[in-house]
């Protein structure tokens, strides 16, 4: 792949072929804060924040959406790029709560704390889910707010809990749209996308029903493209240590991160380094894992039935009972039963062990997704 | 069929039309006129010819655009010429038919003018009467004259010989005609066709796109439905022919739902071009395919946007993306698509019928051709009118309009739409073309007029406008979404009397950055009509601020009705009329109005009667009138 050479801020930086100028800056430990971009997604230039200026084009450009090209000049940070930036945030600040954004003593504070200033409980990062987590502080913290006085009032929408694993609260959403683009360009569902008009537009499902009444199928990308609090899921305590693993539901192989504490599991999340599933999950995976490691009645080791009574046995052990007593059937007596646990290599051994060595056609697999 | 043959026969048939031994009768039948009672009407012609046993040929034709005189009737005699006849009621038609169809008493009374060869005494020529005089008809020629649902009527005059022109000429020379003729988009932004039509062209691929914009959001204007409704084929003859030059086999049309008539008409004449050879598989022989489906759209004043129209012919949210890349490269569908508006197709026709020099004659040095206008608002005549570009202002509102309605004072003319902006008196001598325009901070836009008069609050107009741009906002871009709402709010609290020191550079402020921050056009020109208020009208905007007063006494929360006691003749009137029973007062008691109930609906104001004129409409002051009714002054009537 040819690769583009460009010079961003003065800088000499190379890029690949076909990649955007934000990406090209980002690679290159570049910043530009954005807050509708996803790199897993079409690029909509709506927040107007990654506005850079690039020599030859007439206005300023979002940088999402323009690909780089050979011998580019482009910069980032010119003091009218700043103040392009301060004022295309200022709208969203009058949506979303920021009293604690534009407060001084926001790392001072904890989610118990008595507010100095009044802020209403509803407008506190310290008590927003994401808080320390927030691509809007990360901006803020950025682009530098502190001096203008913003005209915000909570909207008062209500909050969706519909659905068992996460929870939305559009009072804190911007209205990047990561979520509906997740969920129609990565997800093939279309359960939520824009809706309403003007000031009052909203990101939701059609109608604005409730979340569990759609064709969700709650995997929790939404959840994980939202760049603020608006999104959130229901089981969000901090994990004690966090460990990759590879999930075991599926023969697929997702990379998860089990998040854990006092030696239990607490939440999951998508390893987003994982070549297999880049940072999404199902359902399954991504919320039903905890209970199912954790559930009294899952098997950890095999069990022999002797006269209605389960007593466990050791692998070895239980492997020599069954060879030993299928001996005792004629080949079209037995069937294989796989599990679609198993990875595909797993499910090919079993029916190859079906039909070779039982030389049986009874084979069968427990999924029916 | 070879063209000469249906154009032999076309041509036959509109002869025996116009030259037919029987009575003619022309019933402005488009939207408009149907909503003015045309209906009724043509129902009430139609039971008396039939009472006195008369045959005519009835014809319904599109809309001549004297919105002001909807109904139209027009009346043709063998060997007499056609007489129009507005403002029709049930009675004047059955005055009509026994005077002039039974007795030949052509009630000059009625009549609004004479069209075509010929004269009737005490009838003017319909041309030469002050509002179609200096108008120069190309795209609406056929509007009024034929019957749209009838493409022979559209053949005979002169209808499709400039796509047989176009068949016969290469892409690049069709291309090369368009360039010189000088033809600019007539959507709004004004862009070269030629150029735009070569882009496409020229983009690598073989499968392209072209597409009619029909969409027509802009409040108050009506230019693309009169001419979908009255001359459907002058559009479709275009899209034909662009589709050769441009190499395009498949065309859309993205017309609003809110236009069924539109719908229904281009519906009817796509199927008659595919009887004709003009549309489908093999045009004429020629080996040219095209197809035209018509999209029907929501409404929703962003879908005009040229993106956003493609994403909702894709079936998704009407929301625009950022260009590049340009639709002339990836449009619907990612293919290279050209998207033209309703009168821009049809000048192409035009321009392929009768050739760029001729067409080039109309117009200024950069501003080619003619444009239509809706013309409405505080004007006494309004209506659909087509001018050429550079006519100035004044001609406009003062010749063809008639001026200010009931003679009030001219405050401010919007162009443009809710993109545009408001010009003022000081404007009124600059010629109408896409530049002058632009250089007084508004837009041409598709060619909405908007007359507004010494009533008319310019704050509470930038107000309204960017309320109803605020609510058609997609809600993608922030700047767009959020700051318009933020100058909604500011322009709000202004008109409700709450304005404060620094509201206007905040306006400004945001302004500017609500139009070099967004991302599409709606954003980009969302702030001209507050702009430009500002920038005409700053005293207006101090009035409200400082002094808390609205000098065209529009605004409710800065103005107060109150009862004149040494003009009230205590006749009951307003005390009756008022919704809102905040009249006090009764017979021979003086009336005054109870300033908590009152709702400043105005209804006081209007219905006093002109000789007593005791009702005043007052801002930013207490009149000292008495609080509770008292009696009338011994000696007063
Ligand atoms: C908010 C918005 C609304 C628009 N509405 C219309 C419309 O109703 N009709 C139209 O022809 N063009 C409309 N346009 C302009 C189109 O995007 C496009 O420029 C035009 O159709 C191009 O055609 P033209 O070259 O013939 O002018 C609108 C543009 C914007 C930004």
């Amino acid at each position: 792949m040819e690769t583009l050479n460009l010079s961003i801020d003065g800088k000499e930086v190379k890029a690949k072929q076909g990649s955007t100028v934000l990406a090209a800056a980002l690679d290159n430990e570049i910043y530009i804060p954005s807050l509708c971009f996803h790199p897993h997604l079409s690029a909509t230039g709506g927040c107007r924040l990654c506005v850079v200026e690039i020599e030859g084009y007439k206005d300023y450009v979002p940088s999402c959406t323009i690909s780089a090209t050979d011998s580019m000049v482009v910069r980032t940070s010119t003091p009218q790029l700043l103040q392009l930036r301060r004022e295309a945030l200022n709208p969203i600040l009058s949506q979303h709560p920021c009293a604690c954004l534009m407060c001084w003593r926001q790392k001072k504070c904890g989610p118990d704390d008595i507010c100095l200033r009044n802020v209403a409980v509803t407008d506190r990062c310290v008590t927003c889910p994401r808080n320390y987590n927030c691509e809007l502080q990360q901006v803020v913290c950025h682009v530098n707010k502190n001096d203008v006085k913003i005209e915000y009032s909570y909207r008062n929408l209500p909050i969706d809990d519909s659905n068992p694993f996460f929870a939305r609260d559009l009072n804190r959403c911007i209205l990047c749209g990561r979520c509906s683009r997740v969920c129609n360009e990565i997800r093939g569902i279309g359960a939520v996308n824009v809706y309403n008009w003007g000031g009052d537009s909203l990101n939701g499902p059609f109608g604005s029903k409730p979340i569990f009444d759609t064709n969700c199928i709650s995997c929790g990308a939404c959840v994980s493209s939202c760049p603020v609090g608006a999104l959130y899921f229901k089981d969000s305590p901090k994990a004690e240590t966090e460990t990759k693993t590879t999930c075991t539901y599926c023969g697929v192989g997702c990379g998860l991160v089990l998040g854990t504490r006092e030696n239990k599991v607490i939440n999951v999340y998508p390893d987003k380094e994982s070549e297999v599933n880049k940072g999404y999950l199902c359902v399954k995976g991504h919320f039903a894992i905890k209970e199912m490691v954790h559930h009294p009645d899952r098997l950890t080791v095999p069990l022999i039935n002797c006269g209605g009574q389960f007593s466990p046995v050791n692998l070895d052990e239980a492997l020599n009972i069954v060879a030993s007593r299928l001996r005792n059937y004629r080949s079209d007596e037995v069937a294989v039963i796989s599990s679609s646990k198993c990875t595909n290599e797993d499910n090919y051994v079993a029916q190859k062990f079906a039909r070779v060595v039982l030389g049986t056609n009874n084979v069968d697999n427990c999924a029916r997704l | 069929m070879t063209f000469e043959d249906i154009r032999a026969a076309a041509i036959n048939e509109w002869d025996s039309l116009e030259k037919s031994d029987q009575v003619r009768i022309y019933l402005g039948s488009a939207t408009c006129g149907r909503a003015a009672g045309a209906k009724t009407i043509s129902d009430e012609l139609e039971e008396e010819l039939q009472k006195r046993n008369i045959s005519a040929v009835i014809t319904q034709v599109g809309c001549i655009g004297s919105c002001y005189l909807e109904p139209l009737v027009d009346i043709t005699k063998p060997g007499k010429p056609r007489i129009s006849y507005g403002n029709m009621t049930p009675k004047k038609m059955v005055e009509l038919v026994d005077d002039y169809i039974v007795n030949d008493n052509p009630r000059p009374d009625l009549a609004l003018g004479s069209i075509g060869e010929g004269s009737v005494e005490g009838i003017t020529d319909f041309f030469q009467t002050p509002m179609l005089k200096s108008q120069v008809r190309i795209i609406l020629r056929n509007c009024g004259f034929i019957d749209p649902e009838k493409i022979n009527h559209y053949i005979a005059r002169g209808g499709y010989s400039g796509l047989v022109r176009t068949l016969t000429m290469t892409p690049d020379q069709v291309i090369e005609e368009l360039k010189k003729s000088g033809l600019r988009g007539r959507g709004g932004a004004g862009f070269p066709t030629g150029q735009k039509w070569e882009f496409c062209q020229r983009a690598p691929g073989n499968e392209k796109y072209i597409i009619c914009n029909a969409d027509e959001g802009d409040p108050g204007a009506f230019m693309n439905r009169s001419l979908l409704e009255g001359d459907p084929h002058s559009v479709l003859e275009g899209m034909v022919i662009g589709s050769h030059a441009i190499g395009a086999s498949q065309g859309y049309i993205y017309c609003r739902a809110e236009y069924p008539l539109a719908i229904e008409r281009l519906k009817i004449a796509t199927d008659q071009m595919r009887k004709y050879g003009f549309l489908g598989k093999n045009i004429m022989g020629t080996g040219h395919n095209f197809e035209i489906v018509i999209k029907e759209g929501a409404g929703a004043f962003v879908c005009g946007e040229e993106t956003a129209l493609m994403a909702s012919i894709e079936g998704k949210r009407g929301m625009p993306r950022p260009r590049p890349p340009f639709p002339a490269i990836a449009g619907l569908w990612g293919k290279p698509t050209n998207i033209n508006n309703v009168e821009t197709w049809a000048a192409a026709a035009v321009i392929m019928q009768r050739g760029w020099e001729w067409y080039s004659q109309f117009g200024t040095e950069k501003s080619k051709g003619t444009k239509t206008f809706a013309l409405v608002g505080k004007i006494e005549r309004t209506g659909l009118i087509e001018v050429p570009l550079g006519m100035t202002l004044r001609s406009i509102i003062y010749d063809i309009g008639g001026g200010v309605l009931d003679g009030k004072e001219f405050k401010a003319a919007q162009t443009g739409g809710p993109s545009g902006g408001c010009l003022p008196q000081s404007n009124l001598d600059s010629p109408v073309d896409y530049e002058s325009l632009a250089a007084a901070g508004s837009i041409m836009g598709s060619g909405g007029m908007i007359v507004m008069d010494e009533n008319t609050c310019p704050v509470d107009i930038a107000r309204y406008f960017i309320s109803f741009t605020q609510g058609e906002s997609c809600g993608k871009c922030v700047p767009c979404r959020l700051g318009t709402r933020q100058m909604q709010k500011i322009l709000q609290r202004i008109c409700n009397g709450n304005g404060e020191q620094g509201d206007i550079e905040k306006l400004q402020k945001i302004g500017e950055t609500v139009k070099t921050g967004s991302l599409c056009g709606l954003g980009q020109t969302a702030p001209n009509p507050v702009l430009t208020t500002i920038r005409y009208f700053r005293d207006d905007y101090e009035a409200h601020i400082h002094d808390k007063k609205c000098p065209s006494l529009t605004c409710k929360d800065l103005i107060r009705f109150y009862i004149l006691p040494d003009k009230c003749q205590a006749c009951l009137i307003c005390l009756r009329n008022c919704p809102a029973e905040a009249i006090l007062g009764g017979k021979r008691m003086i009336h005054v109005i109870d300033q908590d109930k009152c709702t400043k609906c105005g209804t006081c104001f209007d219905v006093c009667p002109k000789k007593f004129d005791a009702v005043v409409r007052v801002t930013g002051e207490k009149l000292d009138v008495p609080d509770e009714p008292v009696p009338m002054l011994a000696g007063k009537a």
